[in-house]
């Protein structure tokens, strides 16, 4: 869609000797689309973008045998250099500050800018995690009203905000499982995974020191819960569920689920993953759960910064609670937000199966998701999960007749809409629709996740989508789709306006160049 | 609701685009006794910018920050001059806003960045290589651990006394439960490091020995010499770096001969905020590259032959090889990366030199000013910008008493090591270039006026 121009003025130029294809560039920029060297191929030695004030003094005598001869090999650029190389390559970047991002399982949704000022006020930024308590009781208490809020949206017992993204939550959820199960004298050595879960979920069981049995899923996208329920048994520790799960569909059969494992002495673990479905909605806690992460950096808006860093506070039930690592805050008695760590927790914590990281986990990021979730409210964070689940929807039903949609059979979809490549002309996948869409100015979805569907296209708009802004999206995937079922051969080079071309992977992986080297 | 896009009037179109009745029967798959049918009671509705901002700014009001007081904790975290331009870089939207990069033609940007990322890491630390950062320093050496336990095929770590206790328990939480044996020297309170344990802990079955440098007390151990010994026996050196800012100094544990360097990002770029977000660092020998955990960034060419980088090695990745991979790690520590890798190009090497020992000579004044104070003792004999002193009682009270007069002193020892009562009295004391000599002054007189109060 170009600019408007409705009187059709043109201004009057000579006839265009290269209308049909633009001429070359000496520099090899084009205009506004600014190529950009590396930082070793633009600094010099010597050079230094900060004034730093001498100190007098000498180096202490007896680090002379360990004092390096010269100075690290890395150049150096002053702060005109420094703010013009990382604007031109900020701009080869696609963010949702410039359109839909629709990653399924990613929740790429708007983020706020308040959040990103009060994360930065001094008494959140400027803060040492060693600082005596009393001097930072206002984050204990920041901290606390995010436990609080998670707690409520979830119905769960006590929540460990130390992990430091989701697949560092899944793992504190499997150690907090193994710590219960070892202290019954019960140590047992399968986690049950659906083969439609994230790759992390199998990962981390193996990290924790379990093994990893697939449970099949259903011609309706579900987990087979006969299968489930048969694989049940004293050798099983826990069930690892996505829901809503990863074809987008919510698991109806969840409470009985979790009312097996729990019959044959098992936990069940929810990967947390698509909770924007249901917040405000659905309590976890009501399902049975015993330990969900929750993204912050998905639900909660905290920006995923170019991967990351992300936030995976775990939500537990009373009968994890006691496993959770250090350190915690707990409000005692009198509501006051007080800190747990080694030196009270034999009193407080004596369970607790230790530390995952050195402190108290991404403040940064419970400061903005707190104030995304106070800005929302309930009522808010309900017409979020709404919303989401709505434009998922509208997509499904506005493309099932030109993509194939392997579950809209099975009713309405929550907040992402599954499409496969099936009806593709021959040699057309949906790589190519993803590259196409690059081209129409798009992200392109997740593509061949979850395994269970061929070809795989997660849709997932968030909720910060409008109405106008889906349709212009619908409308270019359903031209993709159109051209990809009559083979268009322009669809098999694109990205045909991208900053790059396809890149040769392949060549990458088979000689890595990991670090720049002087040629 | 401020941010959300949809009126009435599309969500009623849209729905009868779909045909459903309401948004509520969208959700006609959840059993109707675990649906909710309002929002949650007792939670507050939504809330002006103005309202959020004025509840948070509260908050933040109730905290001592860095800025306002004489600041000397370290511990692994340490406060260092960010230069404006690091911040206003990184709220860039197309940075803040973007993810992962998996769609290379459009995430050039990010890719770029994570390259010169990896080099200015693998320079920093004497690698060959190095990855495109792990959650933080704590977390980077469990899986460094990991690592060695899968290129040397053995189950045992032997842990100086010297390595962050943090780092020690983040790596016996998970070794409980993976089967690895980790022989944990005590720390001890001598002017030296523990080179010497360390080096009659490593046996046959040892797959790597982990060394911090400099350690947590601040001493310097001899990563040299502990190399040898390790790699004499089949063993690999793993050093742990906390304040890369040390390294403008030091020389690289690469270079001394560690196969394996992790660490703490934060110091460079990324700010104290209260533990997190960090960034972890990576990097090792090439030879390695196939079991190293996390994303890697790699050149290549596009199809007209421009050079561009991707992700790559992902059949490491748990996206890929699922309960194979060498790691579950997946989102990581991208921004801080950006802001860690924003502010090295900023220094260069020679700035990053002159920064370090600008940081070496205001603990070098702060340690002479201390030592000035009668029932202070300095243990170390060697340090960068963080050293140990001994107190004559427990160093918590006086934590206490410090922040009591407005002065955050040091990180006391019983804190950190809640069950080793013969450390208690001693105070972890850092510096930097943001320390001025007010700051000194203000300590040292803080400090004299509690010990002449408070009798050994």
């Amino acid at each position: 869609m170009n600019a408007p121009n409705r009187a059709g003025w043109r201004p009057e130029i000579a006839a265009d000797p290269c209308e049909d294809r633009a001429p070359p560039t000496a520099s090899g920029n084009r205009a506004l689309a600014l190529e950009e060297p590396l930082i070793f191929e633009l600094g010099a030695a010597g050079k230094c973008g900060l004034d730093v004030e001498p100190v007098p003094g000498e180096v202490l005598p007896a680090l002379a045998k360990f004092r390096r001869r010269a100075p690290v090999a890395l150049p150096g650029l002053t702060e005109p250099e420094v703010m013009r190389h990382y604007t031109r390559l900020s701009r080869q970047n696609y963010a949702i500050d410039l359109g839909p991002f629709p990653l399924g399982s990613c929740t790429m949704k708007h983020n706020p800018r308040l959040d990103e000022k009060l994360a930065r006020l001094a008494g959140f930024a400027d803060i040492h995690p060693l600082q005596p308590r009393q001097s930072v009781e206002g984050a204990f208490e920041a901290i606390a009203q995010l436990a609080d809020w998670l707690l409520a949206l979830t119905g769960m017992a006590s929540v460990a905000l130390s992990p430091k993204a989701g697949a560092h939550g899944e793992l504190c959820g499997l150690l907090c499982i193994r710590a219960a199960l070892e202290a019954r004298g019960d140590p047992r050595a399968v986690i049950l995974v659906p083969e439609s879960a994230h790759g992390t979920n199998p990962a981390t069981a193996a990290f924790a020191g379990y093994r990893v049995e697939n449970i099949p899923a259903t011609a309706a996208g579900r987990v087979d819960l006969a299968a489930l329920t048969a694989r049940l048994g004293p050798d099983v520790a826990a069930v690892m569920i996505t829901n809503p799960n990863t074809c987008g569909l919510f698991e109806p059969d969840m409470k009985t689920i979790s009312q097996a494992a729990h019959a044959a002495g098992a936990f069940v673990y929810c990967d947390g993953a698509n909770f924007n479905a249901i917040v405000g909605r659905v309590r976890p806690g009501d399902l049975g759960v015993d330990a969900m992460h929750i993204n912050l950096h998905k639900t909660f808006s905290t920006p995923h910064g170019g991967g990351g860093p992300g936030s995976g506070p775990v939500v537990l039930s009373a009968a994890l609670a006691p496993f959770a690592p250090l350190p915690l805050v707990r409000r005692d008695a009198a509501g006051h937000a007080t800190l747990i760590e080694e030196e009270d927790a034999a009193d407080t914590a004596p369970d607790s199966f230790g530390r995952m990281t050195a402190f108290h986990g991404q403040m940064g990021m419970f400061t903005r998701a707190l104030a995304y979730i106070l800005s929302h409210g309930a009522d808010g964070l309900r017409a979020v999960s709404g919303d989401a689940v709505l434009n998922a929807n509208y997509v499904l039903r506005a493309l099932e007749d030109v993509l194939d949609a392997p579950f809209a059979g099975s009713g309405p979809c929550m907040h992402e809409a599954l499409f496969s490549d099936a009806g593709m002309a021959e040699g057309f996948s949906t790589l190519d629709i993803a590259k196409g869409l690059i081209d129409e100015g798009y992200h392109p979805m997740t593509v061949y996740f979850p395994l269970v569907v061929h070809g795989a296209m997660l849709v997932e708009p968030t909720e910060t989508e409008s109405r106008a802004g889906l349709d212009g999206f619908i409308a270019s995937l359903r031209s993709l789709a159109e051209r990809g079922r009559a083979g268009d051969p322009a669809l098999k080079t694109a990205p045909h306006y991208a900053p790059r071309r396809r890149l040769d992977e392949t060549l990458a992986a088979r000689k890595p160049v990991l670090v720049w080297k002087e040629r | 609701m401020r941010y959300l896009p949809l009126t009435g009037d599309d969500r009623r179109a849209m729905l009868a685009a779909i045909g459903a009745p309401s948004i509520e029967a969208l959700f006609c798959d959840v059993p109707a006794d675990c649906l909710l049918d309002a929002p949650i009671a007792g939670l507050p509705g939504h809330a002006s910018e103005m309202a959020v901002e004025r509840h948070l700014a509260g908050l933040a009001a109730r905290n001592l920050t860095a800025g306002a007081a004489p600041f000397f904790l370290g511990a692994g975290a340490y406060r260092h001059h960010i230069p404006a331009s690091v911040d206003h870089l990184i709220q860039r939207g197309e940075f803040l806003t973007a993810y992962t990069p998996y769609q290379p033609e459009i995430a050039q940007g990010t890719l770029q960045v994570l390259f010169e990322f990896q080099t200015q890491v693998a320079r920093l630390y004497g690698t060959d290589v190095a990855n495109a950062s792990m959650y933080d320093g704590s977390t980077a050496c469990w899986e460094a651990i990991a690592m060695a336990g899968r290129i040397t095929r053995r189950k045992r770590a032997v842990l100086s006394g010297g390595l962050h206790p943090h780092y020690t328990a983040v790596a016996q939480s998970m070794a409980r439960f993976t089967g690895d044996e980790l022989h944990a020297l005590a720390p001890a309170l001598v002017a030296a490091p523990d080179d010497d344990a360390v080096i009659a802990a490593i046996d046959g079955e040892t797959a790597c020995v982990i060394v911090q440098y400099p350690d947590v007390l601040g001493r310097i151990p001899d990563l040299a010499r502990i190399a040898a010994a390790a790699q004499a026996t089949g063993a690999l050196l793993v050093a742990v770096v906390t304040e890369p800012v040390a390294l403008g100094l030091l020389e690289s544990p690469g270079a001394l001969g560690a196969d394996i360097v992790v660490g703490e990002g934060q110091a460079l770029g990324v700010g104290l905020q209260f533990g997190g977000p960090y960034l972890g660092l990576f990097g090792c020998r090439e030879k390695f590259l196939r079991q190293m955990p996390g994303r890697l960034c790699g050149e290549t060419v596009d199809a007209e032959g421009r050079r561009g980088f991707v992700l790559t090695l992902s059949t490491r990745e748990q996206h890929i090889r699922r309960e194979k991979a060498t790691s579950n790690i997946c989102t990581n520590s991208g921004l801080c990366a950006l802001a860690f890798s924003i502010h090295m190009s900023l220094l260069g090497g020679e700035g990053l030199a002159r920064l370090a020992e600008a940081n070496h000579l205001r603990a070098r004044q702060t340690a002479a000013a201390l030592a000035e104070l009668p029932g202070v003792t300095i243990l170390n004999e060697s340090y960068f910008n963080e050293f140990t002193i001994l107190l004559e009682s427990d160093s918590r009270g006086i934590v206490r008493a410090l922040a009591d007069r407005g002065v955050l002193g040091g990180v006391s020892l019983g804190r950190l090591y809640a069950d080793a009562h013969g450390l208690s009295n001693a105070l972890l004391v850092a510096a930097s270039e943001m320390t001025s000599e007010e700051d000194i002054t203000a300590l040292c007189k803080a400090l004299g006026e509690i010990l002449t109060q408070v009798p050994a």
